[in-house]
This record gives C-alpha cells, structure tokens and sequence, in this order.
C-alpha cells in the first residue's frame, strides 16, 4: 500500500517524536516501505548544528539508529532553508515531490487557539500535500 | 534513544575551514517556553533584559521629557565634539582595512568554507544589502545634502574669536561657484561613499567569518571570540548583544518616525493630506503592518522580494531624472564629482587639526557615529545572505558597488538640483526644508504628479524594508544566533518598533532625543568594531592555515 514513507523530524526535539517514530516504523514493517527521515536546518550555526554538512552527518545517524532499532530500510534526507521558520512547510512539501513519498507520518500538537492564526506544520502538510498524511498527536 | 542534539566535537563546514572548538551549545541558555498559546525559543537574559530596557527607556523619555531632552543633547555634544577625531581615524582605519583585504592573498578564503556556493544571485544579494543598509538617507538626503554644502562652500568662511562659525566643508570655495559645487559633491559623496560601507563590511565580514566558517552563533558576541575566548557565552557577550539589540530597535524606531515624516510632507505636497501627528500614526501603522507581512512571509517571499520591487522602483526614479534632467551635465557631473571626491579625500577624513569644526563635527562624525550604530543591523544582515561569497568578492561588493551607486544616486538628485538653482536660479528646493525638498525638486521635471507620487512610494517601501530586515535580526539575536525561533517573535518585535516609533513620535522632542541616542550607541560601537578588525584578520589567517 505504501512504498515510501517520509518521516520530518526535528533534530533539536527528537525526545518528543518517539510515538510518530514508532508508528511510521509499523507501517514501514506492514507494508514493507522503507522510511525517509527528513529534516529542514538553515546554512547557519544551530542547536543541532554547526553547518548544513554535519547537520547531514547527524540526520545520517539518526536514520541509521532508528533502522537498527526497528529493523527497517532507512534513508535520510536533509533540505536546507534560508528561513526555516517560515519556509518549513513549502520546503516540505517540495521533498514529498522529489523524493516520491506516498505517505508522511508526522509529530503534531493538539490545536490551539493560535491554530487559527498559525497552523501547525502538520495541518498544514496534510491540508496541501497530495499524498496521504498521518499526524500523530 | 540517542540525544542528538548534543554537540559532539569539531563541526565541520562546506569544505576546509578552521573551526573554533567550542564547547558551547547554540542554544543552550535559550529558555523554550509556553506563554498562553506562544511557544517561545528566547535567549536567558538578552531577550529580556533588552525587553524591559526599551519599556524603560520609552517609560523615562515620556515621564520626564526635559530631563530626559537635556541628557541626550549633552550626550549627543559629548560625543560627536569630543570623539569626532576618534569616529574619523576608525572609519579611516576599517576603509583601509577593507581596501587591503581586496589585495592581500587572504582574500580568497571563501565564507562557508571552500567549497561553499553563494546562496543568493549578485542580483536579489546587492538588492537586499543596499536596500537594508541606505534606503531611506537616500531619499532623505540625496537632494538636501548636496545643495547644502554646496551654498555653505559658496559662502565662504567666517570665524569669531579664530573659531570658524561657518557651516562649509574644508576652507570653502567662497564666490567660485564651480569650485562650491566640486567641494559641495566631495564633502557630500565622503559620507555615502566608501566610509559607511566600509563600517558595515566590517560587521558584515566579521559575523559571516565566525558564523559560518567558525561555527559560532550568528550574534553579535561572537566575532569576540578570539579576544575573550568562552567569556562571550557569559556577561561581556550578553552585554555586547543586548547593546547590539537597542541600537537596532532604537535606530528603527527612529528613522520609522522620519520616515513617516517625509512621506507626510509628501502627501501633504501632492494631495493636501493634512500634516500631524494622526495621519503619522497612521503611516507607521501602515508600514508596521506591511512589514509585519513581510517578516511572515520570511527572508525569500517577503524580505527579498520587496527589496527587489525596491531596487527596481529606485532605479526607475533614478534613469527618469537622469533623462528628463539635463543628461549630459549630470553625467560629466558624475565623473567630475568622482575625481573631486578622490581629490579631497585626504583632506576630508583627516582626524586631526581641522578649522572646519561645524562640518568635521556637526557632518562627518555625526555621520559615522550613524552609520556605526547603524552597523549591528545592517551588518548582520549583510552577513546572514552572503554566505558562499570569497572574501575578495564581498569586500568588492559591499564596498565599491554600492559607493559608486551612491555616487550616481547624489550625482543625479542633487546634481539637477544644483543645476536648478545654477542655471534656473530656481531656488524652491534650496529653500524648502529638509524632508520637502526632494518634492520641490521633482516639481520641475516633467510628469512631477507620478514621480513625487513614486518618490513618496520609495521612501515607504525603504522603510518597510528596513523594518522587516530589522525586525529578523533583532529575533536573532534575542534568540540566542537561532535563526529557527518560533515566528510569533519575529511578530513581537516588528509591532513593538512599530509601537515604540509611535510613542515617541507623539511625544513631544521624543524622536530628537532619541536620535541622539543612537548616536551615542556609536562611540561603545566603534570600539567593538576596531576589536573585529583584528578579529577577522586573525580568523583569516587561521582560515589561510587550514588549507
């Protein structure tokens, strides 16, 4: 049913992803589908860090760990933003594209009040994206 | 499972780089918070000290407005009478200092290591720097500067008691109208020329360097490090930061005031909108509001597109005066212009020993205390788009780029002014006052509806560039060099410029005061930029080395 399912992680809070971490890595399992861990970082120094290279190196590892730990196919794909604040959601949703995703699994939050001002980047992924998507709450 | 965020030794750029081993955290004194629906990424104690500062700063300005008038006048004398040889061997020293980076082999370290790639075309790159770094002085100055030192040279000196009381550059031109004219360009071209951009090179290169080769933060606190090592996570650099961040906001906040100035002159001149402060309130709101879209829309759909429309508009004013104007002479003006200013260089920056008081101090160090306030912002700025430039080719386009054009820019407005008054004796704009005389200009040329009608457009879209480029750096900083922070406060900073420009605009001498406010932020800066000058030689050279 699913061949390739993207997962976008946020390396600087990867403690809060483990229940959509999970999830994909079922479906991965089910149906067989190798899962592309995804993350968006700027050109410059972050939390995560120093530069787009290591941050590559770091998201390579985080893919590799969670294949390890579930025994899945794993790819990692890193995009870099000049404002990933704003930019996030586009620059998401033009990897689904390029890396012909057929599902995305991805932590959310329960809405808020300001959800009616900013939505969150998984409302707004599964409210444009072609694809299926599965927020996990 | 794994942290990994942790920091884990030696990052490593795009390509060979020399990376400061740190074992600081980018972000690890930031507080992440829930304030009722805002999430919230705030560096421990910049945010909040530079926060309730400003609050402050306004609170005391607005409760005891003479006390408050005094100290900033005496402030202001103080540093542009007593520092103005200070402010002009500085701008001096960071001219050569670039000039040299041009020739010397260093030059070709790349800034985001060797194989970096530029991130923006030449064409949305100089767009952003040059619409971020002179905008609205553009507007405001391109035609008042110009004819005032031309008429003040073409007065001639006047002294009391052997101190020179006149206003005119060096020893004048007094009664030799073509000589006026050649110094009045000089002194005008020695304040947009080299020396402003050359401050701004400093900053920029010096933030780029640490940032993106070194792997520090993109603050202000690092370009520190090789002066005071890991002292810059603790006090000095929350101090140096928190400084860099008033400077920001105060000198936005001021120049939104201005801003709203001229653009009311402007409509009250084209369609008899009333002047006052209702329709100023309106106009900053306006702006703020448009900005507000533009930092939310982020750096590329927002911040960069604007400037462009910017760019294009300013291009469109400058190539219909220079056609509709008298071609030839601004164009043999230009270049006469050019060698007079190289002509009288020497002359003009030199620090010590000047008879022409009122100009050395009430002009240039004014000046360069401006432009180094100034300097945290745009240089900043500057610094987060150039990344995969070589060092040679950013100090050319900083530097010489955007002086020629300011050259042009003066030579055009001001060059058909003069002419007006020359050869028209037309005498409208030399009589008019300051934030008018652009319009009275323009009056003369034909289809002067539209062109002061895009005149006021420009120095709007100046401001919101401005505002909104302004308003990214501040959330930088106050994040700590995170440019990932939550959006709602990149928000809050743009609304509170907003805010503080309309209080003190309604405030009576607010905006004054705090002009010379700004200016006194300039003399601490000159300091911190001398100390990057020597930072960014030793990060070069230790970029060379790791080759």
């Amino acid at each position: 049913m699913f061949k390739r399912i993207m997962v976008p992680v946020d390396l600087a809070h990867s403690d809060k992803l483990d229940r959509a971490l999970t999830c994909a890595a079922d479906l991965a399992l089910r149906y067989d589908a190798t899962v592309v861990y995804t993350a968006v970082t700027a050109a410059t120094p972050g939390k995560v860090a120093h530069s787009p290279k290591e941050f590559a190196a770091k998201l390579d590892a985080f893919a590799a760990e969670q294949a390890g730990r579930f025994g899945i196919q794993a790819e990692s794909k890193m995009l870099v933003s000049h404002d990933p604040s704003v930019d996030l959601d586009p620059t998401l949703l033009e990897a689904i594209e390029d890396e012909g995703a057929d599902l995305v699994v991805m932590a959310s939050h329960v809405p808020n009040v300001t959800d009616y001002i900013w939505a969150s980047n998984g409302a707004t992924i599964a409210r444009k994206a072609k694809i299926t998507v599965m927020l996990v709450r | 499972m794994a942290d990994s965020t942790t920091n884990q030794g030696i990052p490593e750029p795009e390509g060979v780089s020399q990376v400061i081993e740190t074992d600081y955290e980018i972000g690890q004194d930031n507080i992440e918070t829930q304030i009722g629906p805002f999430g919230l990424d705030i560096h421990n104690p910049v945010f909040l000290i530079s926060g309730i500062g400003i609050v402050a700063f306004v609170f005391y300005t607005l409760a005891l407005p003479e006390q408050a008038g005094a100290m900033f006048s005496w402030s202001f004398d103080v540093v542009t009478k007593t520092f103005d040889w200070f402010f002009i061997a500085s701008a001096n020293i960071f001219v050569l200092f670039c000039l040299l980076l041009i020739v010397l082999p260093v030059g070709n370290v790349r800034i985001g290591g060797a194989d970096a790639t530029p991130d923006y075309t030449y064409l949305g790159w100089f767009a952003m720097l040059f619409a971020a770094g002179m905008g609205i002085g553009l507007m405001f100055y391109g035609v008042s500067e110009p004819m005032s030192h031309f008429s003040s040279a073409l007065g001639g000196t006047a002294s009391e008691g052997g101190v020179r009381t006149d206003w005119a550059p060096l020893g004048a031109a007094g009664g030799n109208e073509a000589e006026a004219i050649r110094l009045g360009f000089a002194a005008t071209i020695f304040h947009w020329g080299l020396h402003p951009w050359a401050i701004y090179a400093v900053v920029a290169l010096a933030l780029a360097l640490f940032s993106y080769n070194k792997g520090l933060p993109l603050t202000i606190r690092s370009a520190f490090y090789p002066l005071l090592g890991d002292r810059v996570w603790g006090w000095p650099g929350h101090i140096i930061d928190t400084l860099a961040v008033l400077a920001t906001l105060f000198g936005l906040a001021t120049s939104l005031g201005f801003g709203a100035t001229q653009a009311n002159a402007g409509l009250n001149e084209l369609f008899g909108i009333p002047v006052g402060p209702t329709t100023e309130v309106i106009l900053i709101s306006a702006i703020t509001a448009v900005a507000l879209v533009s930092v939310l829309r982020g750096l590329d759909g927002g911040v960069k597109l604007l400037s462009e429309i910017n760019m294009g508009l300013a291009a469109l004013l400058l190539l219909f005066v220079l056609f509709v104007g008298p071609t030839l002479a601004i164009l043999t003006g230009f270049v006469d212009y050019l060698v007079a200013y190289l002509q009288y260089l020497p002359a003009l920056s030199n620090p010590i020993g000047r008879e022409d008081v009122n100009y050395s101090q009430g002009w240039t160090a004014f000046y360069w205390a401006w432009w180094i306030s100034w300097s945290p912002f745009v240089g900043m700025f500057i610094a987060r788009v150039s990344r995969g430039r070589s060092v040679r080719e950013f100090v050319i386009c900083v530097l010489l780029i955007p002086s020629l054009v300011c050259v042009l820019w003066m030579s055009v407005f001001g060059g058909v002014a003069v002419q007006q008054v020359v050869q028209d004796g037309y005498t409208a704009a030399q009589d008019a006052p300051l934030e008018l005389k652009l319009f009275k200009m323009l009056d003369q040329l034909p289809l002067a509806g539209i062109t002061s009608f895009i005149g006021i457009v420009l120095v709007i879209v100046f401001f919101i560039t401005s505002s909104d480029s302004g308003s990214l750096v501040i959330d930088t900083i106050t994040a700590g060099g995170k440019v990932d922070a939550p959006v709602p406060q990149r928000v809050f900073w743009c609304i509170f410029e907003g805010a503080v420009a309309i209080v003190l605009l309604l405030s009576a001498g607010g905006l004054a005061s705090l002009q010379s406010m700004v200016i006194s932020t300039g003399l601490p800066f000159t300091v911190v930029l001398l100390v990057m000058c020597f930072a960014i030689w030793k990060g070069l050279l230790a970029e060379r080395r790791a080759r």
